[in-house]
């Protein structure tokens, strides 16, 4: 819970209750998530949007539902004025008409003849009424089933767009790792040290600043995605043979990669190559630096690169700095002897300090 | 000077609020003046039954005199004279007969009244609802001095009311709030008036430790002293407080202190100990973390004040415009509208020392500056003295003749109640800012 913003003895009951109302304002907005909201208008439109809950028959159960109602077959008087006094005998009509102003002495039936005379016309009504909705009822139903097959067909259709989305959006994040994935693999080639670069590294004093600064750039969020980007590529041997080689290989090995070493300081130059034909594909990418100690020059080991570590490390290549191209450093930045002497010599594997040293 | 304080019960078991009010009153006015209660033999608010010997009684100290109620209350009828006044247009004969089936008429009482009114100096008169209010104040409007006691209910809606208030020598409101009320329905700013409210004893060393001890109490909770009833608001308070468990938002107990005329959800973090003694009451409010008063119609939270005395925060029902203004008064308590002003209001005391022990001393403060009981006294004192001295102001007292009163004119009491204003009125002055010594 957040803490009021009055922070004294003489506490102001209106402005903390001003307070405690604008954070309910605040939290109704927080409590009622996108999610949430989603959740609760699944749970009340399900029952509709279910398509297996939907009956074809709806309009015939419909019907079966409704109680019969069968019209009573009773005859409509049309009630006149005269009608009370009405016989099909003519005798009798005219002795009625005859006592019709002594009858009227007793009771007034007027009143009694307007009000059946009118409940006549409103049973003629609702005799019209009556038929004309049965008319429409039918018309009702069928407009409510298809509704019901409409707003189904709508909710499948919600659905199928929602699990699209949810797909696209799956497909959209693991590109955007992978984009940041070989970013990362791109960034750590551009500012990996060449081996003749160790002793600078290695030497806060004379060439700390350049190392650092770089450190500094990427920060700890380029180690978190060197960190996916290992996750995503799929490569771990890009460090962990360089790490086996710094502690645990041989001379054999170490004089195998120095002659490799060699060979590509000394390599030929594009255009002799491209005039003898392509190197093997051993010979041109597949054994940098990097190249897990392991790893055949064919390629078909288990420890081969993946397709994206490859094309990191085609870039990787032509970026490693040549021993002579580094500058030599100034005599106040040079190492002191002792500190030389801490270095590795040449010869050794350059192990990034990206991955060798804590962030 | 002689004072008859005339109250529809008088005891020293009935606990209701302005039976309690008065009972006080007299005990307090007893030390400056010769105190006579007059009041009924009942003791049930309900039925009004005739319970108690009529005739002379003492009850601590102070002469009473009851008289017995002419007929019990049958709850049908009342209900349906209490539907057509409130709710439909009527006449001001029906709403006689509403006070009447509403009880306890006692013509006895106020037969006394007026018979033996040279004998008082001035009667004080509590709960303008009443029929001995209504009947004895009106038979001596020039010695009468009106505790209304009223409350934002439909009753402040009816018509014959409004003389009563424009007749009385006085009126003793209880809250700004009540001031407000009876003056727009009444107009009878002539009439003088002052808040007083009522003070109240509590003692000055609380043991919360023994209350714990003896209840078996552990843990921070949350106290509700009252009757527990749906007109309390309880049923709101109980949903809410189970929400605020359900929602985990604190560690809260509530406690209930009262007779129940509900049931009690079965949560045990909601006990209920039943009726307790006041020194257990006092106790009990001061091992509290703080008070609730859910009620959504009070003329004057005693139980609020209480609270404050023991420098314990209230926690109060915001639609009740009174216990509402007593908090932005006071500065001493904050108020719930819905749940999610109840969850937050009470969450913030709970887990905000400083919060709670503020509001606290400033109720404390509040109750020294406005309830203590010199305080009291003294407003009481100047009333009587003032009105010895000036002529009376109020003189409104006849309800019409036979016709008129059979006249269904008269709007429904709801109705009049719905065009009153609402909110608090926050006429006195907050304590001042004060700064642990």
């Amino acid at each position: 819970m957040a803490d009021f913003n009055v922070r004294s003895d003489s506490v102001n009951v209106e402005q903390i209750m001003e307070q405690i109302r604008s954070r309910i304002r605040e939290k109704r907005g927080v409590d009622y998530t996108e999610e949430q909201i989603r959740e609760l208008a699944t749970v009340k439109l399900q029952k509709f949007l279910d398509p297996r809950g939907v009956r074809s028959d709806l309009l015939d159960q419909f019907r079966r539902a409704q109680p019969l109602q069968q019209p009573p077959a009773l005859p409509n008087y049309a009630f006149e004025d005269s009608t009370l006094f009405d016989s099909h005998r003519g005798a009798l009509r005219f002795i009625r008409r005859l006592l019709k102003p002594v009858l009227k002495l007793f009771f007034n039936p007027n009143p009694l003849i307007q009000a059946l005379h009118i409940q006549s016309r409103v049973n003629t009504m609702l005799n019209e009424r009556e038929a004309r909705l049965e008319a429409t009822e039918s018309l009702y139903y069928e407009l409510i089933h298809n509704l019901v097959v409409e707003t189904t067909r709508l909710g499948i259709e919600v659905k199928n767009l929602t699990m699209r989305i949810e797909s696209m959006s799956s497909r959209m994040e693991f590109s955007e790792r992978r984009a940041r994935a070989l970013e990362s693999a791109v960034s750590d080639v551009i500012y990996q040290p060449a081996p003749g670069d160790i002793v600078g590294t290695a030497q806060p004093a004379a060439g700390g600043a350049p190392p650092a600064a770089a450190r500094d750039a990427r920060g700890s969020s380029a180690h978190q995605s060197q960190r996916t980007e290992q996750a995503y590529i799929g490569a771990p041997g890009q460090s962990q043979p360089r790490e086996g080689a710094a502690t645990g290989e041989g001379p054999g090995q170490r004089s195998r990669r120095r002659r490799r070493r060699r060979g590509r300081r000394g390599a030929i130059p594009a255009a002799v190559v491209m005039r003898e034909g392509p190197p093997a594909p051993s010979a041109g990418f597949a054994k940098p630096a990097a190249t897990p100690e392991g790893a055949t020059p064919g390629g078909a080991e288990p420890g081969e690169l993946s397709p994206h570590a490859e094309s990191a490390t085609r870039e990787r290549a032509p970026a490693l700095p040549e021993p002579p191209a580094v500058p030599p450093a100034p005599p106040s930045e040079r190492p002191a002897p002792a500190e030389r002497a801490e270095a590795p010599p040449p010869s050794m594997p350059a192990v990034p300090r990206s991955e060798s040293e804590p962030q | 000077m002689k004072v008859a304080i005339v109250v529809q019960r008088y005891g020293s078991g009935i606990n209701g609020g302005a039976e309690l009010h008065a009972r006080y009153i007299a005990e307090h006015l007893a030390r400056h003046a010769e105190v006579e209660v007059l009041t009924t033999c009942a003791s049930d608010y309900v039925t009004w039954r005739n319970e108690l010997q009529a005739g002379a009684d003492t009850v601590n100290g102070i002469a009473v005199r009851r008289f017995p109620v002419k007929h019990e209350r049958d709850p049908k009828t009342f209900a349906r004279w209490q539907d057509l006044v409130f709710e439909q247009p009527h006449s001001l004969n029906d709403e006689l007969g509403w006070l009447d089936a509403e009880g306890p008429a006692s013509p006895a009482l106020v037969n006394h009244v007026s018979k033996r009114a040279a004998e008082y100096d001035f009667f004080l008169f509590f709960s303008y609802r009443y029929y001995h209010a209504y009947h004895g104040a009106l038979a001596v409007p020039s010695r009468a001095v009106l505790v209304p006691t009223a409350e934002r209910d439909e009753t402040i809606g009816l018509s014959m009311f409004r003389p009563l208030f424009r007749s009385v020598r006085a009126v003793m409101y209880n809250s700004p709030e009540e001031r407000m009320m009876i003056q727009t329905v009444a107009r009878n700013e002539g009439v003088p008036g002052v808040v007083v409210g009522v003070g109240s004893d509590v003692p000055a060393n609380p043991q919360p430790g023994r209350f714990r001890a003896k209840y078996g109490i552990r843990g921070p909770f949350v106290i509700y002293v009252g009757r527990i009833d749906s007109n309390k608001g309880c049923p709101e308070l109980f949903d809410f407080f189970q929400g605020y468990i359900k929602g985990c938002y604190g560690k809260l107990t509530l406690i209930l202190i009262g007779n129940s005329l509900l049931e009690i959800p079965a949560q045990p973090r909601i006990r209920h100990l039943g009726f307790l003694d006041d020194a257990d009451k006092f106790d009990a409010m001061a091992a509290a973390e703080l008070l609730v008063m859910p009620s959504y119609y009070e003329s004057l939270s005693m139980v609020a004040l209480e609270a404050w005395a023991l420098g314990k925060p209230v926690l109060a029902n915001g639609k009740c415009d009174v216990l509402k203004g007593q908090c932005l008064r006071s500065n001493a308590g904050l108020f719930y509208e819905t749940f999610a002003e109840f969850v937050e209001t009470l969450s913030a005391i709970e887990k905000h020392r400083w919060l709670s022990a503020s509001l606290g001393r400033n109720g404390r403060q509040f109750f020294r500056d406005h309830y203590d009981w010199s305080v009291i006294e003294r407003k009481y004192l100047d009333m009587f003295e003032r009105l010895r001295t000036e002529p009376q102001a109020g003189t409104e007292g006849h309800q019409g003749g036979w016709l008129d009163r059979r006249r269904v004119e008269v709007p429904a009491a709801r109705d009049v109640l719905a065009r009153l204003p609402q909110g608090p009125a926050l006429g006195l002055p907050a304590p001042a800012a004060r700064r642990p010594a």
